[in-house]
């Protein structure tokens, strides 16, 4: 029965990916040649990075968007009840004693925070930008977490709230800014890589926090339970 | 050529074994092994800011997440059985 069952899930899967490979190859020619469009735009968008350009200028309302709505999953972790019980336990005791995993740590993470800043500063010209620079620093966050050297958070402070909010903050100031002269987040040709470069170091902030936040925030209910 | 398929079939395999294997822990590791070979696949494809995406937030911060639940899920089963 339970061959026959996993056969037939083998099967449905078989003939789903038939069928999108199949539904890919009779998709229509786009009507519009979008890295075309793009390339002509560049030169007024204030970074040389087609991916750069699109994601913070061109669909700046989509990463908007996107900050707010990963903002809302960590509020929503937040506000969890966080069961309390008076015995704390540490699941990583033995890790947080352990000098090996604690040096190499404290060798790695200044090392990930330059990785971070050259990742959003060559965001405008080449691959990089204020995702990748923020998961590294969120990455860094979690090792010192689990090295012990960073305790998880019990209760967010003012500074870590305002932290969180920042760059969803800045980019809604910028766009609030930018519709004075114009349209929501059409920035003026000569200020956008300026622009495009606050926005993103806000961004990165806000997003380490928060991605580290989905992580320490959890971390933090499941060892008090 | 060959690399591509040796990684479109390393991708497959790994899915496969970590969505069918009765081992959680081994599954979060092969989980994290497709993150990383869906890194190189992305890179192939010319698309590197995916790649360091998925490299950082797909086999990095996900599979510490996935561990460390692994990890409490342990330390539950040892308490109700001592």
């Amino acid at each position: 029965m339970k061959t026959l069952l996993v056969a037939s899930v083998f099967v449905l899967a078989g003939v789903l990916g038939l069928a999108l490979g199949w539904s890919m190859l009779d998709l229509p020619a786009t009507a519009v040649k979008l890295p075309v469009e793009v390339k002509a735009q560049l030169a007024v968008s204030g970074v040389a990075h087609p991916v750069t350009a699109v994601l913070l200028n061109f669909r700046g309302y989509d990463t908007l968007l996107e900050i707010a709505v990963l903002l809302l999953a960590l509020l929503a972790i937040l506000a969890l009840p966080q069961a309390t019980s008076s015995v704390e336990r540490c699941p990583a005791s033995a890790n947080r004693m352990n000098p090996m995993l604690q040096t190499v740590a404290r060798l790695l993470v200044p090392l990930m925070v330059l990785v971070a800043g050259y990742v959003l500063w060559a965001g405008a010209y080449r691959p990089g930008g204020a995702f990748q620079a923020g998961a590294v620093l969120a990455g860094a966050g979690v090792l010192l977490h689990l090295a012990g050297l960073l305790p998880p958070w019990t209760s967010p402070g003012r500074a870590l709230r305002v932290g969180l909010a920042f760059g969803l903050l800045v980019f809604i100031a910028v766009a609030a800014a930018v519709m004075l002269q114009g349209t929501l987040l059409q920035y003026p040709p000569a200020w956008a890589g300026a622009l495009i470069l606050l926005i993103e170091a806000g961004l990165t902030v806000s997003l380490a926090l928060v991605l580290a936040g989905l992580y320490l925030a959890l971390t933090d209910t499941s060892v008090q339970q | 050529m060959i690399f591509d398929l040796l990684l479109v079939t390393a991708l497959l395999v790994s899915a496969v074994h970590a969505l069918s294997t009765p081992d959680l822990f081994r599954a979060v590791v092969l989980f994290i092994v497709f993150g990383l070979l869906m890194a190189l696949a992305w890179a192939r494809l010319n698309a590197p800011d995916i790649a360091l995406a998925e490299a950082a937030i797909g086999a990095a911060l996900t599979g510490a997440l996935l561990l460390d639940a692994l990890g409490h899920l342990h330390q539950k089963r040892r308490e109700r059985s001592p």
